[in-house]
């Protein structure tokens, strides 16, 4: 027997099993240098993980009617996905986004479309999460756009934007310009989040898909570390103060199937970033120490046939993000495998989470796995396994240098296909689908999205680039350009852009024009 | 001794998961098919030209953006206006059952969805797909 990453199990651990690890092993207590038990000494007593439904489909109104259900169900924090057109930085009606409007997230083109989608939410209050990377620095220039026009002190936006191009390479694969002026462009942003915004975490580095593309949990955990590293040593390169950025760096990990290795690899991953911090870096700053986490159950989990069991595979991993301390949590709905969650669908989800919140009684104790021979044994292997990653990736030059390699590409798609062959050969059992199927199976109701969303949304962009002051938009594109040929940060002329009502396409546009755009080598 | 078949795999549309065609990729390969793949981010325009200028006899589609209904019949209907309709095409992605019978009557010779298997697959293309210009 062995986990999802090929570390084997035994059928038994005691005492020993402790004895022949490291210092590392003797955990200490939550709340206290490394962390391994949690960031804070009474975790969830103390305060409950945010419960963060990713949502995003159609047009603006139709995610803000999405938003303000969620936060009538009880959910406490919001993230918006964005459509393919938007994550690849063009406009509704440029002619890459056919077909694409509104289908896999929400379309947001300009400021106005912004103003819609957060229509009746405090932005003060609330705390919002954007799952955007290329074009971040656009998406956060109209949120901050939106308060200020609002009179909303910059100092009181509390949210997220995942600006992590790294994984974009590696794995989610949504990319604008190459990698070095992608980061860059992440350096001017952390920048002026250092600066203006001190509750937003500028960027969350993120293994979730980096698994999801098909990485073991040890693959994700060095990986995400790596690119973790990576983005320590670019705030640095632009002049930052190392503890004055670092405790805004948040991450985001996936919760699979393995319960006990997704629970060591939380812990695992708490340990690592506080000995990088303080040992590889000499941060003297705790906060910079921790590593907060969000954690979303695995989409690619989910199966298409008995879609019903998902709610069950959901409730399981989400208890191991529980047990594994994480601060905030999406629960994936059991329709994903066909469309975009229903809203019957999502409810369940959002339950799922409350159920554990306030019946199983898991809230009550701080990292109550501590001290298990099986989870603290195994908590130490998944460390081992994946310091060895960071050290090959160190000998590599670091990340940039192992991406544009294909270092980390390549490890994930042989992992990929080693565990399809292993379903295959059925030497993992997926309930349903290679084991226990059934003959018949009755069709679920999913998500419609309407296809007049897309030409609609469309005229509306025209609308903007018609109806707005032209000269001002193009003054501003182009200071914005000269920005990015020399070396002033971007993020001001971005802001300016973006008041002006220049478009996300219009904004790209200007950086595929300095930059080029990135095209990856096809190898399979 | 007849040609091996071809087929070139491509990812119509913005999104960029690529786990599953490069998965479907290797298979197809180990089952002794010649495989070409496009890449990410491919316009039907693009899938087309590559199709018909490597001469295959199948092209595997995937996609999990939701834009299939739109860029699945536009690759059919530019094939048909090359000459070239009687290449097969299949595809795979987040497509939900009620959208399958549109699909099938623009010309997707079959659907496959998330969990089918490799060999499943694998036999599909073996029973489907011949050398074009050959008789079957």
């Amino acid at each position: 027997m062995e986990t999802s990453s090929g570390i084997p199990v035994k059928a038994v651990y005691t005492a020993d099993d402790l004895g022949g690890l490291p210092e590392a092993a003797r955990v200490g207590r939550p709340g206290e240098y490394p962390y391994t038990r949690g960031i804070h000494p009474t975790m969830y007593r103390g305060r409950l993980w945010t419960m963060r439904q990713f949502a995003g489909f159609g047009a603006a109104e139709d995610t803000n009617r999405r938003f303000h259900y969620l936060l009538e169900h009880g959910q406490t924090g919001l993230s918006v996905a964005f459509d393919m057109p938007t994550l690849m930085g063009y406009d509704s009606d440029h002619p890459r986004a056919l077909g694409e409007v509104g289908r896999e997230g929400v379309a947001v083109d300009s400021l106005a479309d912004m103003e819609v989608l957060f229509e009746g939410i405090p932005l003060d209050q609330a705390t919002t999460s954007m799952t955007i990377n290329a074009p971040a620095n656009v998406l956060l220039a109209m949120y901050v756009a939106m308060a200020d026009r609002q009179g909303i002190p910059r100092d009181r936006l509390g949210g997220t934007t995942q600006t992590d191009m790294l994984k974009e390479f590696i794995a989610q694969k949504e990319w604008i310009v190459p990698p070095r002026p992608s980061l860059r462009l992440i350096q001017d942003m952390l920048v002026f989040g250092t600066r203006e915004l001190p509750r937003w975490n500028v960027i969350s580095i993120s293994g979730y898909h980096i698994r999801e593309a098909g990485s073991t949990a040890v693959q994700e955990l060095a990986f995400t570390l790596a690119d973790g590293i990576a983005y320590v040593e670019a705030g640095l390169a632009a002049g930052l103060e190392l503890d004055a950025f670092a405790p805004r760096l948040s991450f985001f990990f996936d919760v699979h199937n393995d319960f006990f290795e997704e629970i060591a690899k939380f812990r695992a991953a708490r340990r690592m970033w506080a000995r990088i911090m303080r040992e590889r870096f000499g941060s003297k700053e705790p906060r910079s120490w921790w590593l907060r986490t969000h954690a979303q159950t695995a989409g690619v989990s989910l199966t298409a046939q008995q879609p019903l069991n998902n709610i069950a595979r959901v409730a399981l991993q989400a208890l191991a993000a529980v047990l594994g301390g994480a601060q905030s949590l999406h629960t994936n709905s059991m329709d994903e495998t066909y469309s975009l969650p229903t809203e019957e669908a999502v409810t369940v989800a959002l339950r799922t989470q409350q159920i554990l919140a306030h019946e199983s009684g898991v809230t009550a104790t701080a990292d109550p796995l501590g001290g298990s021979y099986f989870v603290e044994t195994l908590t130490g292997q998944v460390e081992e396994a994946a310091w060895e990653y960071i050290r090959k990736i160190d000998d590599l030059g670091g990340m940039v240098a192992a991406v544009e390699a294909g270092y980390p590409q390549r490890e994930i798609a042989e992992a990929s296909y080693r565990f399809q062959l292993q379903v295959e050969r059925r030497e993992r059992i997926i309930v349903g689908v290679n084991e226990f199927a059934a003959a018949e199976e009755p069709a679920i109701p999913t998500l419609r999205i309407d296809p007049e969303v897309e030409p609609r949304q469309a005229s509306r962009t025209r609308e903007v680039r018609s109806g707005r002051d032209g000269a001002r938009a193009d003054r501003c594109l182009s200071a914005l350009r000269k920005a990015a040929e020399g070396h002033d940060n971007t993020m001001e002329h971005v802001l300016e852009c973006v008041k002006a009502y220049a478009t996300l396409g219009e904004i790209c546009d200007v950086f595929r024009g300095v930059y080029g755009e990135y095209r990856e080598p096809a190898v399979v | 001794m007849a040609r091996a078949v071809r087929i070139l795999l491509a990812k119509p549309g913005l999104d960029g998961h690529d786990r599953g065609i490069k998965v479907v990729a290797r298979a197809l390969r180990d089952a002794g098919y010649e495989v070409i793949y496009t890449g990410l981010h491919q316009t039907p325009e693009m899938i087309v030209a590559a199709a018909i200028q490597e001469d295959v006899d199948a092209i595997g589609l995937s996609i999990l953006s939701g834009a299939h209904n739109v860029l699945f019949p536009r690759i059919t209907a530019l094939l048909r206006e090359r000459g070239a309709g009687d290449i097969a095409v299949f595809g795979g992605g987040i497509i939900p059952e009620e959208d399958m019978p549109a699909l099938a009557a623009a010309g997707i010779g079959r659907i496959f969805n998330p969990g089918t298997s490799l060999e499943e697959i694998v036999r599909w293309v073996g029973e489907h797909v011949r050398p074009r210009g050959v008789a079957a």
